[in-house]
């Protein structure tokens, strides 16, 4: 930690709220002239020197009351963060290489409105907020998931310049809020449904069954179910199309580390894994996920796609 | 609610910019040249329909030449940059450019910023109390665009206003604070532009047939005077300005070359009183006739005229004393009677010829009583006399009868130097108007007069009012009643029901307070005051420190506004927030989404002999909050005490 974080750290008192909602006090919220605000003051002392120099009464007082506008603006941009309550929320597993969206409610119980607030994580975009009087609102934080696992919050500047914008005012708010990164699926075909007892039989018809309509292809699925015809009807523009069958299971697939390319680095083959779990989703077929040290048994459904992203997010190779 | 890029000026923002610019601008258009006023009108209305049909707005070099353009056309204008006219119509020019320009946020402050400063250059010309409100609604007007600029489309223009208006209110107290305890410094601190103080109306230093009548009808305020004892008598009110000698024929001039120092011999006892004179741009204080005492600055010239060192060039005040009856030079010089009686030659042969027949052993006397009957037979009082030749006095005199003061006066003194007798023009004004309101004597530009003066061998140099003999009212009551009803006198003037008066009356009062405590404050007035408010020989430290006091005060009393938070109604709601209070205190702590029973639970597994006196807290309060019970109330009362 260099001199200037250290004495940052110092200044801000930097230190995580955890998740309970918070009332912002007078003690971390910080206030400083903006631009804006130093242009005015410029302004004001040529117009004093103006005033002086032309023996201008009323001009003296047009100064004064101007400096004390300032004065005033300063307190109500204090006071547009001050009193302020900030709830973390939940926010959503994301992909690496999306936008994660920690979602923070914000209530302002005063009898009059908050606006022009202005909330960003470091290194993340700014999102804008306005509460009308006794209202809150939501918001939804994004910060840029570059790696998998857990993606902490860092620290988001809550600042308003509001109502003159001679001044800023910020608070840094630190809630203990986590995201979860699932890796960035890669795609590749799918490993071949291994010879089950159960399904053996059924692979060379597919559980063709009953014919219940078509779907867009996914990069996972084999050019052989493509339905060459149908797409043909889309003159190209459209999707290729996979014919789709209910009833029965189609395919049992073991989704395992060990049928991805040794050779390639942990990540990737941590990325084919996923895609194929997204692949294997898409296909309606049941899958396990073998991972070194860890097994999920086959299944399918939301809850175990979820459960085999979170194991590929979270696995330590 | 969520708004897009940080600095972007949403499209509602900018019709507030453009009201910004009109309001601060506008008002210039009263005293700027008429291209200029043109040329911003034009540029606005340009920006407002390319706003309106959403167009682009043009691009940096056209903008940068129509700059350049207004710079050449003001330069060929003022013949400069920087005066105060060509600084004003900068300004204002850069407020309607910059409105072509504005596409940020950023923008848009610098656009107010500018409005801000345009505000004050308004006081440069006006600084009567209709300017000071026009201001303030202004003002008001620009930080309610400075408030929807910075609120964005969440900002209705209501809760602008509003805001705008409590932000103003709240800064009054620090500019009444201020105004009062900042270190006034007096005095331009570096040399003002020429044109800083054009535009003055006054009592000019020449006279010629016309140049009084014309003046007089302007109802514009010359001075204004407090007696310290009772208001002398209305005709002994001769306010001096310059004595004029010198005569060519047509205008009267003073003398420019030097006098020996003036023998005055009071006769009646000083009158002291303070005059509060407009500025008029020439260095005469106006006193009243003749002046014995004079403040520090002024001096007394030959001719009893006294005069500042400098121009008065903005409104001053002075104490002063005269004295009403006096006698002045009682022995002159004989270059200066000489003087008095020279006349042009070959003008006025009429005139000189009747003088000749008059002075024919009669004493002086006698020859001014002639003058003053033949005034007071056939002529008339009139702010139109018909229109005078070469020998003006004898067209005056023979054929037209009719005329104004100056005319009378010029008659007379023309008579005196034909017959033998030393004589001369006073400029001045006469009389004035008691304000009962204020005890303030007003004297106008309507007040102006001329009148003359002889040399008496034993007497000296003596006052005598032609204009008296004609219209005695002029002189007693004032010139309203000397002048019949069509004479284009200021209506203002010509107004005399009672009403009207009484209207008049309160609000020149107003602006005379006005005037003299809000405009009037300096340097002398604020020592005044902070001695009356214990602060005796208050430097500026001890300025600073008063000042930093209060507005430390006052910000202490905004902050603890601003911390205040109004507390909860429900006293259960009280009460059970109090409890959890309490609780937290203990290392218990409750989200705001548990229920009372939650939290029990919670703490019966966190801090089991709490539990023991929580519990009824939590009975209590059920039944209090959601049950049927008059006595609920209390036993929550009682449950929270004795949880301490």
């Amino acid at each position: 930690m260099g001199v200037v974080a250290r004495l940052k750290q110092q200044l801000f008192r930097w230190r995580s709220d955890g998740t309970a909602p918070l009332r912002l006090g007078q003690r971390r919220i910080f206030i400083i002239p903006s631009r804006g605000g130093l242009l005015y003051a410029l302004a004001l002392v040529v117009m004093l020197l103006g005033a002086i120099n032309y023996n201008l009464a009323l001009g003296h007082a047009l100064v004064f009351l101007l400096a004390g506008l300032g004065i005033v603006g300063m307190i109500h941009t204090f006071r547009n963060l001050h009193g302020l309550i900030v709830t973390p929320g939940r926010s959503s597993p994301v992909f690496a290489g999306e936008t994660a969206h920690f979602e923070l409610r914000l209530d302002n119980d005063r009898t009059s409105p908050r606006l022009a607030l202005e909330l960003e994580a470091e290194q993340g975009k700014p999102v804008f907020a306005a509460l009308d009087r006794h209202k809150g609102a939501r918001l939804n934080i994004p910060l840029a998931a570059t790696q998998r696992g857990w993606l902490d919050l860092p620290r988001v500047r809550l600042s308003t310049r509001y109502p003159l914008g001679l001044f800023t005012a910020w608070a840094y708010l630190q809630p203990a809020m986590r995201c979860l990164v699932y890796p960035q699926p890669i795609a590749a075909p799918l490993p071949p449904p291994l010879p089950t007892p159960a399904g053996g039989e059924r692979t060379g018809d597919g559980g063709q069954e009953d014919f219940a309509g078509f779907r867009d292809r996914q990069p996972a699925d084999s050019p052989r179910h493509v339905a060459w015809k149908a797409s043909a009807r889309h003159a190209g523009e459209g999707p290729l199309l996979i014919k789709q069958f209910a009833g029965g299971a189609q395919l049992e697939l073991i989704l395992d580390w060990q049928l991805t390319e040794p050779g390639l680095s942990a990540e990737t083959r941590l990325g084919i894994l996923t895609g194929w779990v997204l692949a294997a989703e898409a296909a309606d077929a049941d899958y396990a996920l073998w991972l070194p040290g860890r097994e999920i048994p086959t299944g399918r459904g939301e809850h175990h796609r979820q459960s085999c992203l979170e194991a590929l997010a979270l696995y330590q190779p | 609610m969520s708004t897009p890029a940080r600095d972007a000026l949403d499209r509602h923002a900018t019709p507030w910019l453009f009201a910004t610019a009109l309001a601060t601008t506008a008002p210039h258009a009263l005293h700027q040249p008429t291209w200029l006023s043109a040329l911003s009108g034009a540029v606005l209305l340009w920006a407002a329909w390319l706003w309106w049909k959403d167009r682009r707005l043009p691009g940096r070099w056209l903008i940068v030449l129509m700059v350049a353009g207004g710079c050449a056309g003001i330069l060929l204008e003022f013949r400069s940059l920087f005066g105060r006219d060509a600084g004003v119509a900068m300004l204002v020019m850069f407020m309607s450019m910059k409105l072509l320009e504005v596409r940020s946020r950023r923008d848009g402050m610098v656009a107010i910023t500018l409005g801000y400063f345009l505000l004050l250059t308004h006081y440069l010309y006006s600084q009567s109390i209709p300017t000071g409100l026009w201001l303030l609604a202004t003002m008001w007007l620009v930080t309610a665009t400075l408030v929807r600029l910075q609120g964005g489309p969440a900002s209705p223009p209501r809760d602008s206003l509003r805001h705008a208006g409590v932000l103003c209110l709240q800064a009054i107290p620090f500019m009444l604070v201020l105004y009062l305890l900042f270190p006034r410094i007096s005095g331009p601190l570096w040399g003002l532009p020429l044109d800083a103080h054009s535009g003055k109306t006054g009592l000019s230093e020449t006279m010629s047939p016309g140049s009084i009548a014309e003046l007089v009808q302007s109802a514009d305020i010359a001075f204004r005077v407090r007696f310290d004892g009772p208001l002398p008598q209305k005709q002994k009110l001769y306010w001096r300005g310059p004595v004029m000698e010198q005569f060519d024929g047509i205008t009267w001039q003073p003398y420019k070359g030097r006098y020996r120092t003036p023998q005055l011999a009071p006769v009646s006892p000083p009158v002291s009183y303070e005059t509060t004179l407009e500025a008029h741009g020439q260095r005469w204080l106006l006193a009243l006739d003749a002046p014995t005492g004079l403040p520090a600055e002024t001096s007394l010239n030959g001719t009893l005229t006294a005069a500042s060192r400098e121009a008065i060039n903005e409104r001053r005040r002075f104490r002063l004393s005269a004295s009403l009856d006096y006698r002045f030079n009682t022995s002159e010089e004989a270059a200066v009677l000489r003087r008095n009686l020279a006349l042009p030659a070959e003008r006025n042969p009429r005139t000189r010829q009747l003088a000749r027949e008059w002075q024919a052993g009669n004493p002086p006397e006698a020859i001014i009583a002639k003058a003053l009957t033949l005034f007071a037979s056939e002529f008339t009082y009139t702010l139109r006399p018909p229109l005078l030749g070469r020998d003006g006095v004898d067209d005056f005199l023979f054929n037209g009868k009719r005329g104004f003061c100056e005319h009378y006066a010029a008659a007379f003194v023309v008579l005196m130097r034909g017959a033998g007798i030393p004589a001369r023009i006073v400029g001045g004004y006469q009389g004035g108007e008691f304000n009962p309101l204020d005890g303030y004597l007003v004297v106008r530009q309507s007040d102006a007069h001329a009148w003359a003066e002889v040399w008496l061998e034993g007497r000296g140099w003596v006052r005598v009012d032609p204009t008296a003999a004609v219209s005695p009212s002029r002189i007693e009551t004032g010139i309203a009643d000397a002048l019949d009803l069509g004479e284009p006198l200021p209506a203002l003037i010509q107004w005399r029901a009672d009403w009207v008066r009484t209207l008049r009356y309160r609000w020149e009062a107003i602006n005379n307070a006005w005037n003299q405590n809000i405009l009037g404050y300096d340097p002398l007035r604020q020592r005044e005051l902070l001695a009356r408010l214990g602060l005796p020989d208050a430097d500026w430290r001890s300025l600073a420190t008063a000042l930093g006091l209060a507005c430390s005060l006052i910000v202490a009393g905004l902050m603890a506004w601003a911390l205040y938070r109004r507390p909860e109604r429900d006293p259960v709601v009280r009460l059970w927030q109090q409890a959890l209070r309490h609780l937290a205190r203990r290392k218990v702590d409750c989200a705001p989404w548990e229920t009372p029973l939650d939290v029990a639970r919670r703490v019966r597994e966190q801090c089991p002999e709490l539990a023991v006196t929580f519990q009824p807290v939590v009975d209590a309060y059920l039944v209090a909050r959601y049950g049927k019970s008059d006595q609920a109330l209390k036993t929550l009362r009682d449950a929270v005490a004795q949880l301490r």
